[in-house]
């Protein structure tokens, strides 16, 4: 064959095969069902359109912190996020041993593409531009906003958010509380940022920042058991009736999103969120509201 | 070059000596141009189409539309521009003052394991004991060490300021590799040169000094400047204690709004950061040569 011609094949020949990969590379029908609004699909217990069928499988990201978790081990039922799980899951007809947990780093939980989990519970608070990326069941918990100092500090004396503003701040990222902190504190020198609550409580410890700002339940469980010597300083007021809640995440496009939301609701029409929220978070009364 | 004679002009018919080209060179020469013409015709082609097949591979999957909602929304690329330059800044503070300090950190250790006598045998044993820890230690876990090991030991007079204990853990860090390349620079010299310059009288100091280091250092400018990008995209793990830097500014807006843009965004801005980089390093490297090759290559 003449060489010339037989390049021209070999191109024709490499296009075809190109060409055959992008079309082959396109599998993935959408999600049947899309968007539903609550209540259109039949929520049969136990016969959800799970990722596994017949299983629910839970994400959250690894360590585990109490008072959400107890022991970083999510599957014990013990802690706050791991009994509203398994009593959400028991809303839908799945019993405790048909519960998976899976580790989704926090990360992980918004990326678009097919998710590993059904529903992801990892004190994320919901809000109108992260719905643009992932589904929200309704809240499963109020979430208000509490200072950490060490005892004996400057800030330990603060009375109203003015007090807190020449100071240094530390929150973790990708938290509300970093948003308090930017958008209603205002501290003179920017917040120091940290990957994971338990680097602000280092640098807390060390006196690397005079303040963190986290939820009141993680505040008093730093309090009590982690940072002896540290006190919640206070808390801030819930402008309206929730206005900050922690919401179970889901796939944007996933069908369980009404199946969820009205199981969350039930739960919480039945005061079994209440009961819950007293058995594992500790009583907040007595932290006073920073003005 | 000298301009007599024209040597080497061929084909250009020029008629001074007496040359022309026979018909089959020019034919020759037509021929190679055609199939040089046909060859860029084909690579410009085959481009093309690879080109094309992966943008419609990739604009029809199915996956796209969100794909593109989530890592290149122009909305949030404008909200993370500023933030992530505002954070560059602290990568380039970092990044000139670490690398000042890692350059002569480094030469001293490279110094001190290549001193000669058994007096200096505790330099270069601790020169050597440096290298071979923070060479094998990864730069994490060295950061973490220092920036919260060191204000939970409460010395009086040492700083707890975050950048400032990252900045030394980085220099801890690349010292150690900086100083492996200006040893292998150092032993790269000949021992004759060393030889004629003691022989000259010169003291052991100054022949390194005169004559080792000058030669050494020259020669291993492409590696540096290598170790320079690399600290320069490692200045960023300095956000491990709350300094917000490029990538931590974009992942602070990421983890608000579920959005992956600003990521593309501070990828994209240390890219653009790297390339200048880059091209020093290249022209430098061929100036080098030049000077290296005086008089012509053989």
């Amino acid at each position: 064959m003449h060489p010339s011609r037989r390049r021209v094949r070999l191109t024709v020949c490499a296009t075809v095969v190109l060409l055959g990969t992008a079309v082959g590379c396109a599998p993935q029908d959408a999600a049947p069902g899309g968007t539903q609004a609550a209540g259109k699909r039949s929520c049969a217990p136990g016969k959800l359109a799970t990722v596994t069928p017949g299983t629910v499988t839970v994400g959250t990201d690894e360590p585990a912190y109490p008072p959400w978790f107890n022991d970083d081990d999510p599957a014990n039922g013990k802690g706050y996020e791991s009994a509203v799980a398994y009593a959400v899951a028991r809303e839908l007809g799945y019993g405790k041993g048909a519960v998976r947990w899976r580790k989704v780093p926090f990360n992980s939980a918004f990326a678009p593409g097919a998710k590993a989990f059904d529903f992801d519970i990892n004190q994320v608070s919901i809000s109108a531009s992260r719905r643009q990326a992932v589904a929200f069941s309704s809240g499963y918990y109020d979430v208000r906003q509490a200072v950490v100092a060490l005892k004996g500090s400057k800030v330990a004396g603060a009375k109203s958010v003015a007090d807190l503003k020449d100071v240094r701040w530390g929150a973790q990222v990708g938290t509300t509380s970093l948003d308090v902190v930017n958008d209603t504190i205002r501290p003179s020198r920017p917040a120091a940022v940290f990957q994971k609550n338990d680097l602000a409580k280092s640098a807390l410890k060390n006196g690397q920042v005079d303040a963190i700002l986290v939820d009141l339940p993680t505040a008093f469980s730093i309090t009590s058991a982690e940072l002896k010597d540290a006190v919640v300083v206070g808390q801030f007021a819930q402008r309206g009736p929730a206005e900050e809640q922690f919401g179970l995440v889901l796939d944007k496009e996933s069908p369980l999103t009404g199946c969820v939301t009205a199981a969350v609701d039930a739960l919480r029409r039945k005061g079994t969120l209440a009961a819950l929220e007293k058995r594992w978070l500790a009583d907040a009364v007595d932290v006073p509201v920073l003005k | 070059m000298t301009e007599t004679g024209a040597a080497g002009s061929a084909g250009s018919g020029v008629v001074d000596d007496g040359y022309v080209p026979s018909r089959r060179r020019i034919e020759r020469e037509r021929y190679r141009r055609v199939r040089a013409r046909r060859a860029v015709a084909i690579a410009a082609l085959s481009t093309l189409v690879t080109g094309a097949v992966l943008v419609v591979a990739v604009v029809n999957s199915p996956g796209w539309p969100r794909t593109r909602e989530t890592f290149f929304s122009p909305a949030y690329a404008r909200i993370a521009l500023p933030k992530v330059l505002e954070g560059l800044l602290l990568n380039l503070r970092l990044l000139v003052v670490c690398g000042a300090a890692v350059l002569v950190f480094g030469l001293l250790l490279a110094v001190a394991r290549t001193l000669r006598g058994p007096v200096f045998f505790p330099l270069r044993a601790l020169a050597a004991a440096y290298t071979d820890v923070f060479r094998g230690m990864p730069l994490i876990i060295c950061l973490l060490m220092v920036v919260f090991g060191v204000p939970a030991l409460r010395l009086q007079g040492v700083t707890t300021d975050p950048v400032v204990l990252g900045g030394a853990a980085l220099v801890l860090t690349y010292s150690a590799y900086v100083a492996e390349v200006f040893r292998a620079g150092i032993e790269s010299v000949h021992p004759s040169q060393r030889a004629a310059a003691r022989s000259l009288g010169l003291t052991s100091g100054q022949a390194l000094r005169f004559v080792v280091l000058p030669q050494a250092v020259r020669r291993v400018v492409p590696p540096l400047l290598n170790d320079l990008v690399s600290l320069q995209k490692d200045t960023g793990l300095v956000s491990i204690a709350g300094a917000v830097d490029a990538v931590y500014a974009a992942q602070i807006i990421a983890g608000k709004d579920f959005n992956y843009t600003p990521y593309v965004v501070a990828g994209l801005v240390f890219v653009a950061l790297t390339i200048p980089m880059t091209r020093f390093t290249d022209w430098v490297t061929a100036r080098m040569d030049r000077r290296r090759a005086q008089g012509g290559t053989v």
